[in-house]
């Protein structure tokens, strides 16, 4: 029994998993049953790809000790980089991986800034957010573009079949986060990411190239970006450039709720997922709650504070707690 | 007369103008337990970092078994047998034991470019293996690290660099911050090193931890060696009055 509470507190997603689960009970009460109903949870489950895979990017960036806040405008400038390629001629496939070229060299110039400079990511990518988003505006001469009503959607947004519960968004998220999930925990890569955010000094000292890694990182957190953003825009239909507007903020509260530290080296694939279904099933259960949305904000931020303490405090209780006498 | 494990050779580094060491000679045979003194600022740690791989002398060679070495990295250091153990301690608090003894060497099951899935079942049998080998038990391979008291966790440390077959061990002011029973374990640790065929390198300021644990005593002074006597010959007297 001690054992297993041990295991239960040195893992705060599973916090945030039976709060999902209390959460889910009181507004299915709340909304009359509309919360759980198919067409409800199917709309709710075409919106939870794009900001998971941010919350996915933010908190491997997180764990290995770093932080970005320019994903919410990556997340719109992908989709409109492509956008402005396909208006040129450049086919579908082309302007897609150019797309997230660009992305993963926002990324590279990200952690290059951060590492070389040794200034703190938290500076680098709020220059970056400016940056980017006012590349969106300015490359879109002010009108969204339109878009060829040609494109693939059938490999990203479309309903998996007719009726269907889940979009092929859906079986990308659950793809790329087992990938993810896959490298942090399988890989030595994910050992470096860790130890680099857990104790970057120990890291180097055993020869890891930490800066390398952390660059790795930091482009991976904005391909992801601008892969979400590309969901939203082909499941819109339309690349507007003020989509992920706050974005970058409510993914750090994802992946803080899911139990990453902001201190680096702690974190899982699994805990930011779970951050995210919480927020979006805050945001979907007030409006069903007929509760005014203006609260979502409040809600989110009050569980973004109660999430880090309680993970503290979980924490400090574990490691009270000791399964078997030391010899 | 055996081959000196470490010899190195006129080693010169300068930090910005700052002379931190002059021309640096030291000659470390197998199986001894050496203790470097000195003050703040005495060169210790400059000719450590060197001997690690984390700076690169200005002049002067540095000679592992008779051969000549460039030690541009703390990976080369480690791959030519020289493994240091840091007072910070260089263990991840936030990683399992298992994880912390393979950090930058895991084990493989598939790589590509140096990349690839880690071999977990033989990370956790082998650091069970390891701590054992030093006297050191623990609970388990996948408790973390930051539960660990600090001499448990140079226990770890040491472990780690035995395991990985390192000739000789550096061991930089391991004993800073313990408490006085762990500190007792960490000297335990490093008289153990020669039973396991290694060589040490022992830094520190507190006189007593080193003539407890070594056979040979190395002060630095204002970047030279300014004496070298085995400790049987010596006393903590004559050591102090010369610093």
């Amino acid at each position: 029994m001690k054992r297993f509470l041990k295991i239960y507190l040195d893992k705060p997603e599973l916090a945030g998993l039976a709060l999902l689960i209390v959460l889910l009970a009181v507004f299915q009460v709340k909304s009359n049953g509309i919360l759980l109903s198919f067409e409800n949870v199917r709309g709710v489950m075409g919106l939870l790809p794009e900001m998971a895979l941010v919350a996915i990017g933010v908190t491997i960036l997180m764990i290995c000790g770093e932080f970005d806040l320019s994903v919410g405008s990556v997340f719109a400038l992908m989709p409109m980089s492509m956008a402005v390629m396909l208006n040129g001629g450049v086919p579908f496939t082309g302007a897609v991986l150019l797309g997230l070229l660009v992305c993963a060299v926002i990324g590279f110039i990200n952690g290059y800034v951060t590492l070389q400079f040794a200034i703190p990511s938290f500076i680098t990518t709020l220059g970056m957010l400016f940056i980017a988003r006012s590349l969106t505006i300015v490359i879109s001469g002010g009108f969204p573009p339109l878009l060829p009503s040609d494109l693939p959607t059938w490999l990203f947004t479309d309903y998996i079949w007719q009726g269907a519960l889940f979009r092929m968004s859906f079986v990308w998220f659950v793809g790329i986060a087992a990938l993810v999930g896959a490298m942090l925990s399988l890989t030595n890569f994910g050992n470096w990411i860790r130890a680099a955010g857990g104790f970057n000094e120990a890291a180097a000292s055993m020869g890891i190239p930490v800066k390398r890694v952390k660059i790795a990182c930091f482009m991976l957190c904005s391909v992801l970006a601008g892969f979400a953003g590309l969901l939203q825009v082909l499941r819109l239909g339309s690349p507007l450039p003020s989509i992920g507007e706050g974005l970058e903020l409510q993914a750090v509260a994802a992946a803080v709720i899911g139990g990453t530290a902001l201190a680096g080296g702690i974190g899982t694939v699994f805990g930011a997922i779970i951050g995210t279904l919480l927020i979006r099933t805050i945001d979907n259960g007030l409006v069903l709650s007929r509760v005014d949305a203006n609260w979502f904000k409040f809600a989110i931020g009050v569980l973004t504070m109660f999430a880090v303490i309680a993970n503290a405090w979980m924490g400090k209780l574990s490691r009270k707690i000791k399964v078997e006498a030391h010899k | 007369m055996t081959t000196p494990v470490i010899e190195c050779r006129n080693l010169q580094k300068w930090y910005s103008g700052v002379h931190a060491l002059k021309s640096v000679n030291l000659t470390i045979h197998p199986g001894e337990t050496v203790g470097l003194v000195g003050d703040n600022g005495a060169g210790k740690s400059t000719l450590i970092k060197i001997l690690s791989g984390v700076h690169h002398q200005d002049s002067g060679e540095v000679l592992i078994e008779g051969r000549k070495v460039e030690l541009r990295s703390p990976k080369d250091a480690m791959r030519h047998g020289l493994e240091t153990i840091y007072q910070y301690n260089s263990m991840v608090p936030t990683m399992s034991i298992a994880r912390n003894l393979f950090i930058g060497r895991e084990p493989m099951k598939w790589s590509l470019f140096g990349i690839g899935i880690m071999d977990q079942k033989r990370m956790r049998a082998e650091s069970v293996q390891a701590i054992a080998d030093v006297d050191l038990h623990l609970r388990s391979p996948d408790a973390l690290v930051g539960e660990l008291s600090g001499g448990q966790r140079q226990g770890v440390a040491i472990a780690r660099a035995m395991h990985f077959k390192s000739k000789v061990l550096i061991l930089d002011e391991p004993t800073n911050h313990l408490s006085v029973k762990e500190t007792d374990k960490v000297i335990g640790f490093v008289r153990g090193l020669k039973a396991q065929g290694l060589t040490g390198i022992f830094i520190s300021h507190n006189m007593q931890h080193v003539f407890q644990s070594c056979d040979r005593i190395v002060a630095m002074a204002r970047g030279e060696i300014v004496f070298d006597k085995p400790t049987s010959e010596t006393s903590i007297d004559e050591v102090h009055a010369l610093l």
